[in-house]
Parts: structure tokens; sequence; C-alpha cells
């Protein structure tokens, strides 16, 4: 926990320290407020998954990992952009091709987690 | 211009509700009675993230996002459905890989949108496309390796040739090398070289991951598994960086938390330091070992009619699972056996190891399949200690997580391995095809013990016969 807090740590202040060098160079101050409060996003959301998922038990591991799975197919948003956007054409259909492959994470893994998590019963109540 | 601005904020409204359901939604999954409505929650989030996005201003024609909608959607839809619970950890392998290959072409194609932009990408944005090609590309053919090795078509067995370390580490130092490269030289602007780099790179990078996961033993998939699910997780989180997109930073950040909780999980499971696992190294080291003989050591076997009076008359059961009872179909087996000790009166609880089945809590889902209510699972801390009061533990086609050995002999390769105390039972059955050993290749003293029987036969049969004798006791 604090080899991963301080290795967070150290990839935040490298981040830090190159987006300064940015700065320099661009001279765009706004970019480089955009992008030190991606690192923040980054830093707390993986701090927040950490602290949740430890408390994951390990009896819903598998469902565990077939959601996050399902989640990080979010980048069907990225592709969606690249797929509809002003862009070359073989551009388009690489963005179709990465839209269908993120889609296939989307709708399959919610619909399995859901299968799975379905299975998952209490001991009925004795009759 | 007005319309413009209204429309980026209810996009970033919907990515900020996205945001927060996904959190919620995992939240749910710390507790089983949570987690169905949890899932449909991230799911609405989703929907939501994916309706917001189709409002942006830069999507200028549909035509090719609805034909990858629809084709994924056929694909995606009938994988969720059909795939069977045992057929599970390939499912999830063969997902990393469209994950990948979804982050990756968008890196592939933000690189190139790049190179027409004057100025470049900047120093961030090229770090992050450069970690996103290059994780994402790796993840592919990891992923794809570790499908075909759990799905059986590619061997199981560890490949390895002389200098593949020599190799691996010159493939993987030149993708970095690569990498850096392209970070000093393209952020201010493209030059000619910069595309040639960038696909050697990528070309190395999927050469990686197949030489990442060959030398690895099917036995070892559930940390494979487990750490491709983190770098898929990294590399969305490295799109979002590249994109500009909190999102994707967000839902990456989670995922790629997930992954790496479950592979320092794994890893101290099946005995291997958190570093092997980093760095991809485990699983190849596995030289000859001087396990104790079983020379001159006698088991003893019994019928099931003499298990059926065991188990029929004792109290406190624990049953532990391994992957051979999944293999052998025998979780319903199991089941109506449990339910018939509980009518006897008898208690039966299961006891999970965590690398049971072929990745993180796979048994459990194979066995709440079978309709075993999930407050009879317990995982391996919880049950412990309850090994000394139980009457009888019947080990299903589980082996090298009851070795005493792991305790008792720091000669033997699995010492240290966190295991079941099988042999604290006052007696122990074990169910087995025939002495084979397990994965670590090592004989089971257990098998050898006074208080053990031994019950050969495929579990499934030899699980009817014991059910149809407690029936008759």
């Amino acid at each position: 926990m604090t080899a991963l807090l301080t290795a967070l740590g150290a990839a935040a202040a490298f981040i830090a320290a190159t987006t300064a060098d940015t700065a320099t160079a661009a001279a765009s101050t706004t970019l480089v407020d955009a992008q030190i409060v991606e690192v923040y996003v980054f830093l707390l959301a993986a701090f927040t998954g950490f602290q949740i998922i430890t408390k994951v038990p390990p009896l819903l591991h598998t469902p565990l990992m077939a959601a996050t799975n399902a989640i990080s197919a979010i980048s069907l948003v990225a592709s969606i952009v690249i797929a509809g956007a002003e862009r070359p054409l073989f551009i388009n259909i690489m963005g179709m091709v990465a839209v269908a492959a993120a889609t296939i994470n989307v709708v399959g893994g919610f619909v399995i987690t859901d299968r799975m998590l379905k299975m998952f019963k209490k001991t009925e109540a004795p009759k | 211009m007005i319309d413009q601005q209204i429309g980026a904020l209810f996009v970033q409204i919907a990515y900020i509700g996205a945001s927060a359901a996904f959190i919620l939604g995992l939240r749910g999954l710390t507790k089983p009675d949570t987690a169905r409505r949890g899932m449909q929650l991230a799911a609405f989030g989703m929907l939501l993230a994916i309706i917001g996005t189709l409002l942006n201003h830069e999507i200028v024609s549909y035509q090719f996002i609805i034909i990858g909608l629809v084709v994924g959607s056929a694909i995606g839809l009938p994988m969720g459905l059909l795939v069977p619970m045992t057929a599970m950890p390939q499912r999830i392998a063969v997902s990393h890989m469209f994950g990948a290959l979804a982050v990756t072409l968008v890196g592939i194609a933000e690189f190139l949108h790049y190179r027409d932009v004057p100025g470049g990408p900047g120093v961030v944005k090229m770090i992050a496309l450069g970690f996103e090609t290059l994780f994402g590309a790796l993840t592919i053919t990891g992923s794809f390796m570790a499908f075909g090795k759990l799905q059986g078509f590619i061997s199981g067995q560890p490949l390895t040739f002389p200098g593949q370390k020599l190799i691996n580490a010159a493939v993987f130092f030149g993708a970095v090398g690569l990498y850096v490269t392209l970070v000093l030289t393209q952020s201010g602007g493209a030059t000619e070289t910069g595309l040639i780099m960038f696909a050697v790179m990528t070309v190395l990078a999927l050469v990686i991951g197949v030489t990442l996961v060959l030398p690895i033993g099917g036995a070892d998939m559930p940390v494979v598994v487990s750490l491709l699910n983190s770098y898929a997780g990294l590399a969305a989180s490295a799109t979002g960086f590249a994109i500009g997109n909190n999102i994707l930073i967000v839902a990456g950040a989670l995922d790629g938390a997930s992954g790496f909780i479950l592979s320092i999980l794994m890893s101290k499971a099946m005995n291997r330091s958190f570093a092997n696992v980093l760095f991809g190294a485990f699983g190849g080291e596995k030289a000859a070992v001087s396990a104790k003989s079983s020379e001159g050591l006698t088991t003893r076997s019994v019928t099931p009619e003499d298990a059926a009076m065991r188990i029929g008359y004792a109290r406190n059961v624990i049953i532990v699972p391994g992957y051979g009872m999944a293999v052998a179909q025998a979780q319903h087996a199991v089941r109506e056996l449990a339910e018939l000790i509980e009518k006897r009166g008898g208690r039966v609880r299961f006891a999970i190891h965590p690398v049971a089945g072929r990745m993180p809590g796979h048994m459990n889902v194979l066995l709440a399949e079978a309709n075993v209510p999930y407050d009879h699972l317990f995982d391996l801390d919880e049950i412990n200690e309850e090994f000394h009061a139980c009457d009888v533990a019947l080990v299903l086609g589980a082996n090298d997580v009851t070795n005493p050995a792991a305790k008792s002999d720091p000669g033997s390769p699995i010492y240290g391995m966190p295991i079941l105390n099988v042999q604290d039972a006052e007696q122990v059955i074990v169910v087995k095809r025939g002495m084979a050993t397990g994965f670590a290749g090592i004989e089971n003293e257990l098998f050898y013990l006074d208080k053990t029987s031994m019950l050969f036969g495929d579990a499934k049969s030899v699980l009817s016969q014991v059910v149809t004798e407690v029936k008759g006791l």
C-alpha cells in the first residue's frame, strides 16, 4: 500500500514536471491546468478504486473482473469520436472497428456480469 | 456557438454522472445482495456516457458509428448470454483482447491525427499516446495467447527455448527505447521517421505480448489474466490523457486498480513474489524439484460405500473443491450431497482457496451456478481455523492447495504458499482420478496420512454413487 502510494506520488511528480516543461515550451497555461487536473482525476480515481476493490470479497472476484472489464470498455467513447469525426476515411474505419470491439465488451460484459450475479443466492429460509 | 457550449456542458454532465455510477456500482460489489443492483447502475452510467458522446460536436457522420455499434452488439450479446460458466476465464481473456484492440486503434488514430496538427501533440499527450499503444498492443496478443492456452488450442505447457530471455529483453528494450525516442522527437511536431518508429514500436509490443505469455503454464493463468486486466485498464486511462477525457481516466484507473489488486492476491496465493508478477517473469523458472519421494509410503483407498458411511454420519463437513471438480462437472452432485448431509442434521461448508479454478473467484461462480448458497462458501482466512472442529474434510480434485509441505517443509517449492489446513480435520477423504501430482509437480503428504482415505475415480460418478449410498443409510 505504502509502496503503491509512493509510486503514484512519483508518477504524479514526474508528470507534473513534464507538464511544466510543456508550459515553457508552448507558453500555454490553460493547457497545463487541464492536464494537471487530469493527473488529479487519475490519482483520486485510482485511490478510490483501490479502497473499494480491496473490500470486494473473494466470493465476487470473477464478477468483479467481468464488471471492470465492461467498465473499461468506456474506450468506446473515444472510439465513437474517431469513427464519426472529420478524419480521413481509413481512420474512420479504424474507429469503426474500435467501436465494434468496445461494444462487444460493453454489451457482453454487463450481460455476463448480471448472469453471474443472478446466480448468487442465500440459503432459503427453512420451510 | 451557444448551442455548442450547452452541448459540451451536457456531455460533461453525462460523464460526471457516469463516473459516479461506475464507482457506486463497484461499491455494490462489496456485498453479494447489493451487487446486482450496483452493476445495473454501472450499466446505466455506461449508457449515459455513450449518449453524451453521440452528441459531441466533433462528430459529423454517424454511419460508421452505427455499423460498429450494431456489429459489436451482435457479437457481444450472444457471447454474454451463451458462454458457459466453466469457460469464464477464456471469455474474460478474450474480452481483454477486444478492449485492448479498441484502445490501440484509438492510439494509432490519434497519433496519425497529430501528424497533421502543427506543433504536434505536446509532451504529455505523446507520453500518453505512446503508453496507450504500447500497453494496448501487448495486451492484445498477450490476451490472445492466454485465451488460446485456456481454450486449449495453444499448448498449456510453458514453451521455452534457449536464449529466450535474451530475445525477450531485446524486444522489450527495443520497444521502450522507441517509445522514449518518440516522446523526445515527436512531441513538438511530426518528423519523417516518426511514423516508422511508431509502427515498429507497435509491432514490437505485439511481439512482447506473445513472448510474455508463451513461457507461462496453464495453471498460472489466474495471475496472467489479472495482470492483463490491469494493463488493459492502464491503457484505457492513458487514452483519457491522450484525448483529454476524464471519464476514460476514471474508468481506466478503476480497472487498473482492480487488476492490480487481483494480481497481488493471486501471486500471494500462488507463492510468487509481486516483483515476479510485475515483470511477467512468473512461471518461467520451474527447475528440477527435489520434493520428497513417495517411496515406502502407502495410501489407503476406500470404496464409495465406506465414504458414504463416514460422510452420512458426520456432523460437520468441510468440502474443498478444486479445478478437478469443475473439469468433471461434479458441481451438481456435490450440491446434492451437501443438501443430503444437511437434511440428516449435519453442517456443510465449502472452503475456497483463492486459486481454486482458473481465475480469481471462479470456483464461487461455478458453485453458485449449481445452486450452492453463497453463505456456504468461505475463503481461506475465514475457514482455516474451522478444520480442527470438522469431522470429515472432503477434498474434490484439489491438490497443491492442501499440501501440508507448504507449512512444514522449507525445501518444498511450494513452501510458504497459503494452504487450506485440511490435515487438521478428524478424517480426510480425497476424491481423485489417480495419484498424479498437481501442477507444482510434487507429492502431497496429505494423501499418505493415516487419517486420509483416497476415493479414486471420476469425481462426478464417484459422488453420484456416494449420494445414492447416503440416501440408503
